[in-house]
């Protein structure tokens, strides 16, 4: 990149291109329950991130051989809307796609109770609308909420934020600009209530002693995403009896 | 998807009686929605409801080389993806013979009126124009894909702004977001979808009374009265009658359905807006 | 300002508290404490809440009752299916749930049975509404299904009402109360399937319509107190609005 594109990412009073400090979050609202046919639903923004995810089952196999005979198997797939990024994307999955269809369905497998569905299928489906950096972190956010909202049993919500170090200062939930050029970008998920991190990559260098920062300010933003996803879900309770003042 | 035979018995019943499971009259929608501008970083962008079926449309807007027998003519690619969390027999994977089907629905009642007006999307005359890419996505599907993404294409163009093509120093052309003017569009159309059961016509066929139609003919309208496209789908058949009566009922029908775009068209929506409480 | 939902969502009588938990919420610690229920597991000496439940704690006795997730066959369960699939001596059956059931002819027919001279289809065909109890399940094979006993058999007219299987409980009431209250109330036949797929039989359609918008009522508010009562009323206001219209 030539001298005259570079771009001030974050400015002499540490405030970064979209007004925020370092240890922000972007706006988050979240959604459950937003599809019909799906078993369960969720709908995600983290800023300009926009994500739906859907679950269907858990169900029959099809084909048969693909079925554990001691559990469920889990499918995952993370895809991209065509229109949801600057350049139209092929709807055909790219690498990309595929390698974090896999550790996203790692990272919600360890929190599943596979073994109570055995011979079974549990479909998760997450598509990204509109990407602005944190796709997969909003993905896996959206995807353990449909997963509860399905009712299958598991340990724990994963929430979930990306990290990055731009100018050498480590900021929360990097958007897509920063992301563009970042030093670092590490993208984490956790299951809160056990302090496990159960999806860990990163994109780029740091040092031992920023790897380390990095992962605590991580978990500082994923507590509040957490936090975010258990009122999410209490509500849907909580408006059903209120509609149910109108009806009664 | 397999209908329950008592459930199979009683639409049929009461349509010999012109009413419908779900409480609506022969000739009557579902409710419909649409929001315009639900994906900022898209060109242009809608989404829209009919009952409980959801398609999501973003455009695109880029610069490619034309086809040689239309040199001066931008180009427009429909296409449509049905993707597995719309519905539980939906597969991932590059798009079926009824996805394709319904893109080239779309894309043949844009084409033949001349939507578009792609004369005007020309940026170097028989070298560069743009490319506008329409992509459908069908999020929930409950019955009548094909109105509700015709909506919503229909919607997603009028909602299109064009970058201003700009050629740097090196005569590449570079799009400029910040330099945009609506897409040109020449005229409105939409599809309404008439089903037979029984012998009667039914407006909107809903995912259980699809799963009993006999034959169903969606048919392309444009806001100038004429009939722009038709497609006949099903295993039975029509007569002239019966094509004839369903033309008069689409045309009819299509005054509401573009009401519903010009009162979407008011004001953009949101995403967020448009989601919540769907389920 | 409260809203009605925080009221159901903390409810305190006598000495009952009731509260919505959601997955990776911690009800209970340690071992002066009693956990039952269907939505929570013991991990370490932690009870972790697995599925979005209603919470009722009662001096050092926590109840765990789920609101959401799919129908687990259990022996003994009287359920509505459809029948999917016909094989030579078998029908498969859809019953809401991750399983197939199984019909064995045996199950269904007495005398001989021919499956060179007779055709399955001529009982139950692809499409048919059945009642059938459970026989046998363990997860290993799919559920045996049996259309012997009182009751059971093809559903030949009626409306199915689909509801959340985990909601079934409170449809059916402590000891039958909330349904034979609605029989009583309105004079229909109904049978209720573990599975979440009721069937309403009424001589009259606009009762059959009250009583399919009061089970989704007690779907919706199945977390809410006072919910016999109110669906008393509800049906006995709608019956009034009918006569009327009769009169007039």
């Amino acid at each position: 990149m030539s001298s005259e594109d570079k771009i001030v990412l974050i400015d002499e009073k540490g405030r970064r291109i979209d007004g925020r400090g370092p240890e922000d979050l972007r706006p988050i609202r979240m959604e459950i329950d937003v599809l019909k046919n799906a078993d369960g639903s969720a709908y995600v923004e983290q800023g300009g991130t926009k994500v739906i995810a859907a679950v269907y089952g858990p169900r029959e196999v099809h084909p048969r051989h693909l079925a554990f005979p001691d559990r469920a198997a889990i499918r995952c797939r993370y895809h991209m809307a065509p229109f949801s990024t600057s350049e139209r994307k092929s709807p055909a999955p790219s690498r990309r796609e595929i390698e974090l269809s896999k550790v996203i369905r790692e990272a919600l497998e360890s929190v599943v109770f596979t073994q109570l569905y055995p011979r079974t299928v549990i479909d998760i489906f997450i598509e990204v609308l509109q990407a602005d950096g944190g796709t997969r972190c909003a993905g896996l956010t959206a995807a353990s909420l449909a997963l509860a909202d399905a009712g299958i049993p598991i340990r724990d919500l994963i929430a979930a934020v990306a990290v990055g170090k731009i100018d050498g200062v480590l900021v929360l939930d990097i958007n897509e600009t920063e992301d563009e050029h970042c030093e670092a970008d590490m993208p984490m998920a956790m299951a809160p209530s056990f302090n496990e991190i159960v999806l860990l990559q990163l994109n780029g260098v740091l040092s031992p002693e920023e790897t380390s920062k990095a992962i605590e300010l991580g978990k500082k933003g994923i507590m509040k995403i957490y936090e975010l996803q258990k009122e999410t879900l209490k509500k849907k309770y909580e408006l059903s009896t209120r509609r149910s003042q109108v009806v009664t | 998807m397999l209908i329950p035979k008592i459930k199979k018995k009683s639409i049929l019943s009461m349509l010999e009686r012109d009413l419908r499971l779900d409480g609506r009259s022969p000739n009557q929608y579902r409710d419909i929605s649409v929001h315009v501008g639900v994906i900022e970083k898209a060109e242009g962008s809608a989404l829209a409801k009919i009952g409980n079926t959801v398609a999501l449309v973003g455009i695109k807007v880029g610069v490619g080389t034309p086809f040689p027998d239309l040199p001066d003519q931008g180009v427009l690619a429909v296409n449509a993806e049905f993707v597995p969390l719309a519905f539980p027999t939906f597969e991932p994977g590059p798009p079926d013979e009824n996805a394709v089907e319904l893109a080239r629905i779309i894309d043949r009642s844009l084409r033949e009126l001349d939507v578009v007006d792609l004369k005007k999307m020309t940026i170097i005359p028989g070298e560069k124009v743009y490319i506008i890419w329409l992509d459908i996505y069908v999020l929930d599907h409950d019955g009548n894909l094909t109105d509700a993404c015709m909506l919503a294409s229909m919607a997603a163009l009028l909602n299109t702004k064009v970058p201003k093509a700009e050629a740097d120093d090196r005569g590449f052309i570079k799009l400029n977001k910040d330099e945009a003017t609506p897409l040109p569009v020449n005229r409105r159309v939409v599809i309404v979808s008439i089903g037979k059961v029984g012998g009667k016509l039914i407006v909107d066929p809903n995912l259980e009374e699809e799963q009993v139609l006999e034959a169903k003919l969606s048919i392309s309208i444009g806001d100038n009265g004429v009939v722009a496209g038709m497609q006949k789908t099903g295993l039975s058949s029509f007569t002239q009658e019966e094509v004839e009566k369903a033309v008069e009922i689409a045309l009819n029908k299509s005054k509401e359905l573009f009401t519903v775009i010009d009162e979407a068209l008011k004001k953009p929506s949101s995403l967020w807006e448009a989601l919540r409480n769907n389920g | 300002m409260k809203s009605d939902g925080d009221i159901v969502m903390e409810q305190h009588t006598a000495n009952t508290r009731r509260y919505i938990g959601v997955p990776g919420e911690i009800v209970a610690e340690g071992e002066n404490v009693r956990v039952y229920g269907q939505g929570v597991v013991k991990i370490g000496d932690k009870y972790v809440i697995t599925v979005t439940s209603l919470v009722e704690v009662h001096n050092n006795t926590i109840t765990v009752i789920p609101l959401e997730g799919p129908y687990m066959p259990k022996a003994g369960d009287v359920i509505i299916g459809i029948i999917e699939d016909i094989g030579l001596t078998a029908w498969i059956l859809d019953i809401k749930s991750p399983y197939k059931g199984v019909l064995h002819v045996g199950e269904a027919l007495s005398g001989p049975f021919n499956p060179l001279k007779n055709n399955l289809r001529r009982y139950f065909d692809i499409g048919d509404y059945v009642i059938a109890k459970i026989l046998d399940f363990d997860k290993t094979k799919d559920p045996v299904l049996t259309v012997r006993g009182k009751g059971l058999g093809k559903i030949t007219r009626g409306i199915i009402v689909e509801v959340s299987p985990p909601k079934v409980p409170r449809i059916i009431g402590k000891k039958g109360s909330m349904i034979s209250m609605i029989k009583g109330e309105t004079g229909c036949n109904i049978v209720v399937g573990m599975n979440g797929r009721i069937l309403v039989n009424c001589s009259d359609p606009r009762m059959a319509n009250i009583i399919v918008k009061a089970i989704k009522i007690i779907e919706r508010e199945s977390h809410t107190t006072g919910l016999t009562d109110r669906i008393r009323m509800f049906i006995q206001e709608n019956k009034e609005v009918c006569l009327h219209e009769l009169g007039g």
